[in-house]
């Protein structure tokens, strides 16, 4: 599966672009509308045609990223998929409960998350010892909370809650307790 | 005159209190403490920025917490609601060439948001009250971490504010519907109709020769629909509030209800409903409509595409109400076709609503080619500039893929939510601001057009600045709502630190040429009651 990270790279260069784009345009502008010019109307075609613009933007973007990255068609279909390796996960005033001291996985091998809250509304995520993320979710109390993961690479992962949960969950991390090892 | 004079009678003297209308007074007492309360806004963000580079040992992490849950309230209901509320109490009126159906209910208004927001954050301040603004089930109801006493409080000022918003929705309404004393009968229905959009709609279906006339000018057709969006906000939260209200009361009387009585994720599609009709409803409703507003009157033109603008206009209000379940995009349970549907493909209908805004606010502002970059105009482009960064930003993120990636990180919340508040939404009001600035104050002169200039490029340069520096650090991993204890993301903390900063220059550069141009007794003045018995909107003199 693809790297998380690679896809965060194609967003970071893809919004730079646009952004730094944008400032230029409306820089342009600025200084456009300051001075007179041979015609100042626009036609309506050329609004039609933003505005066809706009719409095929909205629409192939999901198109695209939900043919482009992995985990997307798999988070939805994972009612049907077996996974490798299932982990039971449980919260509980403010401490994550693991089934063992380690989870340990192989590359390539399906794992399924599942995790509990028996009080409050936590996240869940798995990140990088460089602190980027992997993936997260949320935990909500009274429903289940699972997803699907396949690693890509070998490393040791950190477990950390991404949902605010008062004061005393700040801190609410387990550091390297994924352990992802070569086939 | 020297800077003693200047300070005590404003530019040249020209602000005098004592000229202004009690509807004058009215809408300026709202603006003052929509900027006081933004200040306090831009200060708590300081601190945080601070926070976020190397916590504070002064500021333990409770009291983080709560300035984090009083902070974006402060800034929306405080700042926002009160400037926004001020300027279209004045411009409904002012539009439809009537006085307001009842200053005293403008002033209601006034009274409970301003105190409103200040039971709340003293209650947060003293109490520690830190459920934030979304108050996750069962979060607000966790007594082990909050005191209930504080969270009834928190939850009144909330409540208050609330009901001024109520006053406001009828104040608007009745305004557009009524007819005053000695003017010729107003169809109340037929005007209220056109107001929300109905007659529009109607026109499609009828041939052209049966097509009924707009009766009410766009800015006030914008207004109206993104008040629908304010009582509906205000019927949740209010509800929502009596909900937790009831626990926290249960509680300290001694009756500890069962948080498991209410479903944490049903609460959650509840909540960020109600929620959304001010993200993604009446904020950016109202924003189209004062570009709209702003745009006719700085070139003095008609709006390009006046009809597609006014249909764009319901679109995005029917969208604000079908847009909620990008915020639970992350939330495993949520059932998958309201991801797709809601989540995804509705959300990305604000790409199109805005898309047509800021195209038609362009082409306005084009067919009137040369223009002088004046006040209104250079914010008004830096509040066309913000929302064209952050919307498209907001686009990425409700998305099933990139979502799992980045919620919950600073990239929701510094490309997204500051760059769309901060220089979007609070652009736009400065640009209302200094273009309303003499028609409110009978022609007080601005005091330096030099501070002003620092104030546009120190603004625009700190919002879009801090949320560049906040969205690096979110794509690499950086949570929001959490502390940092060890530096890990500081290189972009501290550069967003240093954009935190320019914000606050710029909003001390702005208030202080505001206090200066208007003098320290015209804003005393503004808060005493008017000598003229009249209902007009400026004194007979100036109409």
């Amino acid at each position: 599966m693809v790297d998380s990270q690679l896809v965060l790279n194609g967003q970071t260069i893809a919004y730079t672009c646009y952004a730094i784009a944008i400032i230029l345009v409306m820089a342009w502008f600025g200084y456009k509308i300051t001075r007179s010019g041979k015609s100042s109307k626009l036609s309506h075609g050329l609004f039609y045609t933003f505005v066809g613009f706009l719409v095929v933007l909205g629409v192939s973007l999901h198109i695209v990223t939900y043919n482009t990255i992995p985990w997307a068609p798999m988070d939805i279909n994972r009612a049907d998929i077996k996974p490798d390796k299932v982990f039971d996960i449980t919260v509980e005033n403010h401490q994550f409960i693991l089934p063992s001291e380690k989870l340990l996985i192989k590359v390539g091998e399906k794992a399924l998350f599942d995790v509990t809250s028996n009080d409050l509304t936590y996240g869940f995520g798995v990140f990088r010892s460089d602190n980027s993320m992997i993936f997260q979710m949320q935990v909500v109390p009274g429903h289940r909370n699972d997803i699907l993961w396949q690693f890509n690479k070998p490393g040791v992962y950190t477990i950390r809650s991404t949902e605010y949960s008062g004061p005393k969950g700040a801190q609410m991390i387990l550091k390297d307790v994924v352990e992802v090892t070569a086939n | 005159m020297s800077f003693k004079d200047t300070f005590i009678n404003g530019e040249q003297g020209l602000f005098k209190s004592e000229s202004l209308t009690p509807m004058q007074k009215l809408i300026l007492r709202f603006v003052v403490v929509g900027i006081i309360y933004y200040g306090f806004a831009v200060i708590e963000g300081m601190i945080m920025r601070i926070y976020q580079i190397e916590p504070i040992a002064a500021i333990p992490d409770f009291q983080y917490f709560a300035i984090l849950t009083a902070h974006p309230l402060v800034g929306i209901f405080g700042s926002t609601y009160l400037i926004v509320f001020g300027a279209f109490l004045f411009l409904v009126p002012f539009l439809m060439k009537k006085p307001l159906w009842s200053i005293k209910l403008g002033n209601w208004t006034f009274l409970l948001i301003t105190f409103g927001t200040l039971t709340f954050w003293l209650a947060g301040f003293i109490s520690h009250y830190a459920p934030l603004y979304t108050l996750y089930w069962p979060l607000p109801a966790d007594f082990s971490q909050f005191s209930p006493l504080g969270g009834t409080f928190f939850i009144l000022g909330i409540a208050l504010v609330m009901l001024g918003s109520v006053f406001f929705v009828i104040n608007i309404f009745k305004t557009i519907a009524y007819t005053p004393e000695g003017m010729e009968k107003q169809p109340a229905g037929a005007l209220l109709a056109d107001a929300v959009g109905y007659s529009g709609l109607r026109n499609l279906f009828l041939k052209k020769k049966k097509q009924k006339e707009h009766l009410v000018a766009l800015p006030v057709a914008a207004i109206a629909r993104g008040t629908i969006d304010v009582a509906l906000n205000a019927g949740i939260i209010l509800f929502t509030g009596v909900l937790i209200l009831v626990y926290l009361v249960g509680h300290l009387i001694g009756f500890d209800l069962k948080e498991t009585a209410i479903d944490a994720l049903l609460y959650k599609n509840w909540f960020w409903w109600g929620l959304d009709l001010i993200a993604d409803g009446l904020v950016l409703i109202f924003v189209a409509g004062t570009w709209y507003l702003l745009a006719m009157m700085i070139t003095g033109k008609k709006l390009f595409m006046q009809n597609i603008a006014r249909a764009a206009l319901l679109v995005e209000l029917i969208v604000s109400w079908t847009v909620w379940s990008h915020h639970l995009l992350s939330d495993q349970a949520q059932p998958g076709f309201l991801k797709i549907v809601s989540g995804e493909l509705v959300t990305a209908f604000e790409l199109i609503t805005q898309g047509l805004a800021f195209y038609i606010v362009l082409a306005t502002l084009w067919s009137a080619r040369p223009l002088k970059m004046t006040n209104p105009l250079k914010f008004l482009l830096g509040g066309l500039l913000g929302f064209a960064l952050a919307v498209p930003a907001g686009i990425m993120q409700a998305d099933i893929g990139l979502n799992r990636i980045l919620h919950n990180t600073q990239w929701i919340i510094g490309p997204h939510v500051h760059v769309a508040i901060l220089v979007g939404l609070t652009m736009t009001l400065y640009s209302a601001i200094y273009i309303l600035f003499p028609i409110i104050t009978n022609g007080a002169k601005l005091y330096s057009q030099k501070l002003a200039n620092f104030h546009f490029w120190a603004h625009l340069v700190g919002g879009i600045g801090m949320g560049a520096f906040m969205g690096m650090a979110g794509l690499e991993g950086m949570l929001r709502r959490t502390i940092y204890l060890n530096g890990e993301f500081n290189l972009y903390m501290i550069l967003a630190g240093i954009c935190g900063g320019l914000l606050l220059l710029a909003f001390l550069a702005f208030f202080y040429n505001i206090v200066m141009s208007v003098g320290l007794n015209g804003v005393i003045g503004i808060f005493t009651p008017s000598k003229l018995d009249t209902k007009d909107l400026v004194p007979a003199e100036k109409q």
